[in-house]
């Protein structure tokens, strides 16, 4: 037997359900982005260790401002040789005349050490051809900078090298 | 734009056919349904080892003169550091004990015999690795319970007849625990040894993959009786979505532990100081060490150090082969072999907690 269902109360029941699914699309909407956000935030949390755990912790520049380079009977006239300035490497030059000059020795184009060459009584830097000349100033090569000049004094049978103050 | 991505490779590998047997993977459900995490656990904490591991490598130095430098280097100077470390450490005790209990709870659900008698081989060698993983890595801060503890390991490798000598030179790399059996260590845990668990790890997953899960004996009986009992969930997404809840539970542990009780470092080794008093190896190799401690020195006319060390290589070649003594019909289980299992787990952890508080 076949009853044509009254249309009203069918409609209502639609009418729910299409609420109800409503409410529970938003519902689920907001679990969701409760949960993503904490799993996220949580994620976040495991990461920033790492992140932080991959920069390497800043190494101390233990040599301070003032270093004895060398004793003077180990240097001759047109000599040099390189000293430990803290963690860098710096170049103590001999002159001709007995002056002494210090200056940085890492090479201002891609961080070489240089050398003095005694033939040319210049700074040469072995790697790219860069030259300087006494005063550090960058002369010829492709070095974009000056070396750092330092101030030499000698206290006793010591030759001191001090970084330059800042004026 | 995934749609784009993915159809890229489908068209070049057939990706939908090569991922087709892991959408037909189902995962029996029944009341022991939850054992079947233990072995994803394992599995989470050594890709958390393999990535702890990493970090570590980027500031560790090995070498008698440095390692324990760079150690305390990172937990004191590094960020975050003391965190890494102790995650490691923590991981690797927890992950050596899921290992074991994974082992138990195979031989209990039966899991092993026909036809995944290949998947406990290699399980077990795995867990033998796993094993190898904790004494190498053990070393590494070369500090004065490591030094012993390494010590005492190679010399009752030593106790081998014939091999045990020429073994524990190799090891050690030389006659004493010097900086050369760090350096050796060192290469055994970053490289040989992880290579090995690799290889078989793949082994074992393809094992598992190819045999599907199995369903302890008791409930397949019920089910070939009542086939409409059978319940089954898929392994993608469902399955995968428990474990990986499992495996957010285990982070958890993990963070917590690491942060809570971070590792110590202890002293730095010193060949030339006498033993600390009460030195004792880690707790997995605990039960063994105990009873070697028990054997008398002379039994008949063999060293007792010989006799043990001649019974755990026996147990576990045994062990190793236990699949093969097992009956195939799932209604015909060897019932001694369930008793044996009893008796070992109550002998691993009844010797554990007695060589942890004996003196």
């Amino acid at each position: 037997m076949m009853t044509p269902n009254p249309p009203c109360p069918r409609e209502r029941a639609d009418i729910n359900a299409d609420q109800r699914f409503e409410s529970g699309n938003t519902r689920r909407r907001w679990i969701g982005i409760f949960l993503g956000g904490g799993l996220l935030a949580s994620f976040a949390s495991f990461i920033y260790p790492v992140l932080r755990y991959l920069i390497p912790p800043p190494v101390a520049d233990l040599g301070g401002d003032e270093i004895v380079a060398s004793k003077v009977a180990e240097l001759k006239p047109n000599s040099a040789k390189i000293f430990r300035f803290g963690n860098r490497p710096g170049l103590l030059i001999m002159n001709s005349d007995g002056t002494y000059r210090a200056l940085s020795a890492t090479c201002t184009h891609l961080g070489c050490t240089v050398q003095y060459r005694s033939d040319l009584r210049q700074i040469w830097c072995a790697c790219h051809n860069g030259i300087y000349d006494l005063n550090g100033r960058n002369v010829s090569g492709p070095p974009p900078r000056p070396l750092a000049v330092f101030d030499v004094h000698l206290r006793g049978d010591e030759i001191v090298v001090t970084r330059k103050r800042e004026a | 734009m995934f749609a784009t991505l993915r159809n890229w490779f489908d068209e070049r590998f057939d990706w939908d056919d090569l991922i087709a047997p892991l959408r037909h993977k189902t995962v029996p459900t029944h009341h022991l349904s939850y054992w079947y995490f233990l072995g994803g656990i394992t599995l989470f904490l050594f890709g958390i080892q393999v990535a702890t591991g990493i970090l570590l490598l980027l500031y560790y130095r090995p070498g008698a003169n440095e390692a324990f430098e760079s150690v305390q280097y990172i937990m004191t100077q590094v960020r975050f550091g003391w965190l890494i470390r102790s995650i490691h450490s923590w991981s690797a005790n927890l992950m050596i004990f899921t290992a074991f209990a994974h082992m138990f709870s195979v031989l209990f659900l039966k899991a092993y015999r026909k036809p995944r008698e290949l998947t406990w081989v290699s399980g077990m060698l795995l867990l033998f690795l796993v094993m190898g993983f904790g004494f190498s890595g053990y070393l590494l801060p070369w500090n004065t319970l490591a030094f012993f503890a390494t010590k005492v390991g190679t010399e009752i490798t030593g106790q081998v007849p014939i091999m045990g000598k020429p073994m524990m030179i190799f090891l050690r790399g030389g006659e004493e625990v010097t900086g050369a059996t760090l350096t050796r260590f060192f290469g055994f845990h970053v490289a040989v040894l992880p290579g090995l668990a690799t290889v078989l790890l793949l082994l074992h997953l393809l094992l598992v993959q190819r045999l599907g899960i199995s369903v302890p004996p008791k409930v397949e009986v019920q089910w070939t009786a009542n086939p409409s009992a059978k319940r089954e969930m898929t392994f993608f997404p469902n399955f995968l979505l428990r474990e990986m809840m499992a495996w957010y539970v285990a982070l958890g542990v993990l963070g917590v532990l690491a942060a809570v009780f971070p590792w110590n470092l202890g002293v730095k080794a010193d060949p030339f100081v006498p033993a600390p008093a009460g030195i004792k190896p880690e707790w997995y190799f605990l039960f063994m060490f105990q009873t070697l401690k028990l054997i008398p020195s002379k039994v008949w006319f063999i060293d007792g150090e010989v006799l043990g060390v001649l019974a755990f290589g026996l147990v576990g070649l045994l062990w190793l082969m236990l699949p093969f003594f097992e009956s195939d019909q799932p209604s015909n289980m060897k019932r001694w072999i369930t008793g044996l299992a009893v008796f070992v787990l109550a002998y691993v952890a009844g010797m554990s907690v007695y060589g942890h508080f004996a003196k």
